[in-house]
């Protein structure tokens, strides 16, 4: 089994091969991209399980590459991001009706399922790293680029047969919660530097632009982007 | 045990917009009223101050603002042969809750119907010929017409300091307004909004096809303004943080800084926040609602709050909710027509878009208002010829960015992937260089969409949720593939780089993404108790002291937002309730 890995060592090993995959993978010129003010895993993890986490880390390097824009996905903390969601009132299904009967719908009737956020993450990756072990002999942090992006493809088209879980339910869900790592304002522990949104150009706060509007009508906005904790 | 209280002249259930313009009318005329109100007591300088409120990921997506859907949801299925499921998440609509409801974080487009719209079933019969409605089209005329209205939506828009031009002044139609409108008295309270990138490109394409554009009526001030309530308004600030947010700025009109300030200084109005009331104590052979029971959200404890008039203002589905549960009314039911209540529920066809992309403009989303874009109501309601289409109605058609907040705005060229390297590529190349141009549609009244109570789902105080049996039909089908067609040649008149295909709504009506929140009908309003459920006034025709605001009275839906009617409307019903009901309690129309 893939599994019985002692945790302190599957993180470590880790923190090492990101480091290693996202300088191999940036242009000299962009050298500053590389290097998050915070070493994202080596933080403490709120909820999720080493493997848990190590999923997530290996998911979003490969759905937010390092390359000349930004550093990877987990360098710029969506993986703490999702820790710290999935821990919190999110991840305990805040706003989420839960009474039963659970029946199955079309997909037009939105999420049916009893598991919260946090129970959902639990279960699809388990789903996943046992399709992925089953593909690949390997859990899906431990495959090569080529492969991860194989399988995430896989499972965005719902062609991966996870057990018991839709694959593409759940890779929409992985999506959706590293997107909001990446672009969501860095308190919550994701878009480290901002760099999100200066790969964009979204200048955050105060966004205050009544003066603005009528200066750079048509123009480019050149202000560096701020954060809600450059005013806190 | 239930504690009885003393009896009071007035009780407002949900003090959003409707609730809060209702007190302040009634407190004016001498009444005690108190204001019941689910929600926390929210007020802009403590609640919605930077930094905070700039939080993208706490307001747009998690919702923070919205009807808790953990305590209280409603259910849908598709037809009435279909088992219904809740909506566990909220998606499509986001019911407000908190003091000043929907309106303390809505966008604040600020319409008013066509004349046209007013008397739609009058209007279609006459123009298309007596069997131009189709059976299963269950259209009606609404029974206040636009000239009763006129100076009620003009208080409306007062109230608010709407930003606009008139597009109609007195009947002299007036180029950059909206010349379709309705001829209006007096001119916008505020100019426009500063104009766009996005607007301007809309602006000249639209021109090049002949059509007439506009700059959005918004209730983002333009400029600093004091409204009649002495209440002030600061101006825009642009900031992209609108919709879904509480406005830092208090430039966005809402109860919370256009009326709440005066009403809470009257010592004739008691708030009473976290009071989810629970049911309407009804007097069927009185005709009365005689009192209101709710349960104080912080201890528990159950009361029963007796008053002269009750006025329910607790938006769409719960309107509708405790209609049901109190027994005032008859039940619609789908198969024999007959029965009113919880009858022409309808929403709005969205989900017609085009995106353009310019490699050479700079659009800078971000700086954004709320309600900020330039449209055209060229093929809006009946301002087109329908002979020969098959459909009837139209939509609003608009570009112009509310926001550039990259968690939910990334807008990349078809074609590239959700993710990985070509993604990133494509999204710092295109962010700050694309737009959409959207549409919303009518969607006229059918017989097999209705709201009532799910037998299965309940809320956490046991009642039964709001079931709705609801889908887009036949002529939202036509009405979507024909606006998708105008979409695409104002699309290419703009000479974009790139465009998108225009997306045509089809399939099953979904709950997930979000759509608008511009629900109506259930307790509508009309002239004939077997078809409507309150009168002309807004008063229930089985309950005279009971008065239905929002726009759960709605016959059908426009295309517009529906927020500048649904406030005319409680300026009207008040102005009835003052100078007619209050002088001679009873019904103020014999049917
Ligand atoms: C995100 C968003 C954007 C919008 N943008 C626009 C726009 O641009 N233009 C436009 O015209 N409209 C817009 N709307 C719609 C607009 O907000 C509503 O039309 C308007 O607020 C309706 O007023 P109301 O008084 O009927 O309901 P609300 O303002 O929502 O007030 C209802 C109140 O009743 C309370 N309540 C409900 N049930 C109970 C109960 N059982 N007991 C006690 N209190 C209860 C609620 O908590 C709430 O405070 C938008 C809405 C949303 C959510």
């Amino acid at each position: 089994m893939a599994d019985d890995n002692i945790p302190i060592r599957r993180r470590n090993f880790l923190l090492g091969a990101g480091t290693a995959v996202a300088a191999s993978l940036t242009p000299p010129a962009a050298e500053a991209q590389t290097a998050p003010t915070a070493p994202g895993d080596a933080e403490p993890l709120l909820t999720l399980t080493p493997t848990e986490h190590a999923f997530f880390v290996a998911a979003a390097d490969t759905l937010i590459p390092a390359d000349n824009l930004s550093p990877s996905g987990s360098q710029c903390g969506v993986a703490a991001f999702i820790d710290r969601q999935l821990a919190g009132a999110y991840g305990s299904g805040a706003r989420l009706y839960r009474d039963g009967p659970f029946l199955k719908g079309k997909p037009e009737l939105g999420y049916q399922l009893p598991l919260n956020p946090r129970e959902f993450f639990r279960a699809g990756i388990a789903a996943a790293n046992e399709w992925s072990r089953k593909t690949y002999g390997k859990d899906f942090d431990r495959l090569a680029d080529a492969d991860r992006e194989a399988a995430l493809q896989a499972m965005e088209s719902g062609k991966a047969e996870f057990s018991g879980f839709s694959s593409r339910m759940f890779f929409n869900a992985l999506l959706d919660i590293s997107m909001e790592g990446f672009f969501a304002d860095p308190i919550y522990g994701g878009n480290r530097d901002m760099a999100a949104w200066k790969m964009v150009g979204y200048p955050g706060l105060p966004a205050t632009y009544r003066e603005d509007i009528k200066k750079y009508f048509g123009k480019k906005y050149d202000k560096p982007p701020r954060s809600i904790a450059d005013f806190s | 045990m239930t504690v009885t209280l003393k009896e009071t002249d007035a009780v407002v259930i949900g003090v959003g917009w409707t609730g809060s313009i209702l007190a302040r009318e009634l407190t004016k005329a001498g009444l005690n009223v108190v204001g019941l109100e689910r929600g926390a007591k929210r007020m802009p300088r403590d609640d919605f101050t930077i930094p905070s409120v700039r939080d993208d990921l706490k307001y747009a997506v998690r919702q923070e603002l919205f009807q808790d859907t953990q305590l209280e949801t409603v259910s849908l299925r598709h037809s009435p042969s279909e088992t219904a499921l809740p909506i566990r998440r909220l998606g499509s609509f986001l019911p407000g809750t908190d003091l000043g409801g929907a309106g303390a974080h809505w966008n604040g487009m600020t319409w008013r119907w066509l004349p046209s719209d007013h008397r739609l079933r009058s209007h279609i019969t006459e123009r298309y010929g007596k069997n131009a409605i189709p059976d299963e089209m269950t259209i009606q005329d609404l029974p206040v017409s636009y000239d009763e209205l006129e100076p009620y939506y003009d208080k409306f828009e007062k109230l608010c300091g709407v930003s606009g031009k008139a597009g109609n002044l007195r009947g002299k139609i007036v180029d950059g307004g909206n010349v379709f409108e309705g001829p209006r008295q007096n001119e916008y309270p505020n100019p426009p909004l500063a104009k766009s990138m996005a607007g301007t490109i809309m602006d000249t394409a639209c021109r090049s096809l002949g059509y007439h554009p506009f700059q959005a009526p918004s209730s983002n001030a333009s400029e600093v303004y004091t409204n009649f309530e002495g209440q002030t308004l600061g101006a825009c600030e642009y900031c992209g943080h609108c919709e879904r947010f509480g406005c830092e700025a208090n430039a966005k009109a809402s109860p919370n800084v256009c009326i709440l300030p005066a009403l809470l200084a009257d010592s004739k109005f008691e708030l009473r926040a976290h009071a989810q009331v629970k049911e309407l104590v009804y007097d069927k052979a009185a005709r009365k609602v005689k009192a209101v029971r709710y349960v104080d959200t912080r201890s528990g404890e159950e009361y029963e709050q007796p008053a002269s008039i009750v006025i329910l203002g607790a938006y769409v589905f719960n309107n509708v909710l405790l209609m049901l549960t109190a027994g005032i009314g008859e039940p619609y039911d789908y198969k024999t027509g007959k029965g009113a209540v919880g009858r022409n529920y309808c929403y709005q066809v969205s989900g017609n878009a085009v995106t353009v992309f310019f490699e050479d403009k700079e659009i800078n989303p971000f700086m954004a208002a709320g309600a900020h874009g330039v449209l055209i109501d060229d093929f809006n309601g009946d301002n087109f010829d329908h002979g020969g289409l098959g459909f009837f109605g139209g939509a609003w058609i608009q570009a112009g960015p509310t926001n550039g907040r990259p968690i939910a705005t990334r807008p990349v060229p078809p074609g590239t992937p959700r993710w990985g390297r070509d993604w990133k590529q494509a999204t710092a190349k295109w962010y700050n260089h694309a737009f959409t141009i959207g549409a919303s549609g009518c969607n006229y009244a059918h017989r097999e969409n209705f709201l009532d109570l799910d037998p299965t789902y309940r809320d956490a105080l046991g009642r039964p949720l709001i079931r709705l049996s609801y889908n887009f039909h036949d002529n939202d089908y036509k009405l979507a593939g024909y606006v998708g067609g105008v979409l695409g040649r104002v699309a290419k008149a703009m000479n974009p780089t790139v465009m998108s295909t225009p997306s045509v709504k089809k399939g099953d009506y979904s709950v997930v993404p979000y759509q608008s929140t511009h629900n109506t009908g259930g307790t509508i309003t009309g002239t004939d108790p077997k078809t409507s459920v309150v009168n002309r006034y807004l008063q229930s025709w089985d309950a005279d002291n009971l008065f239905v605001m929002g726009a759960s009275v709605f016959p059908q839906n426009a295309s517009y937002n529906p927020t500048g009617l649904v406030g005319a409307l409680a300026y009207w019903s008040a102005n009835a309730i003052v100078t007619q009901y209050l002088k001679s309690p009873g019904p103020l129309v014999h049917a």
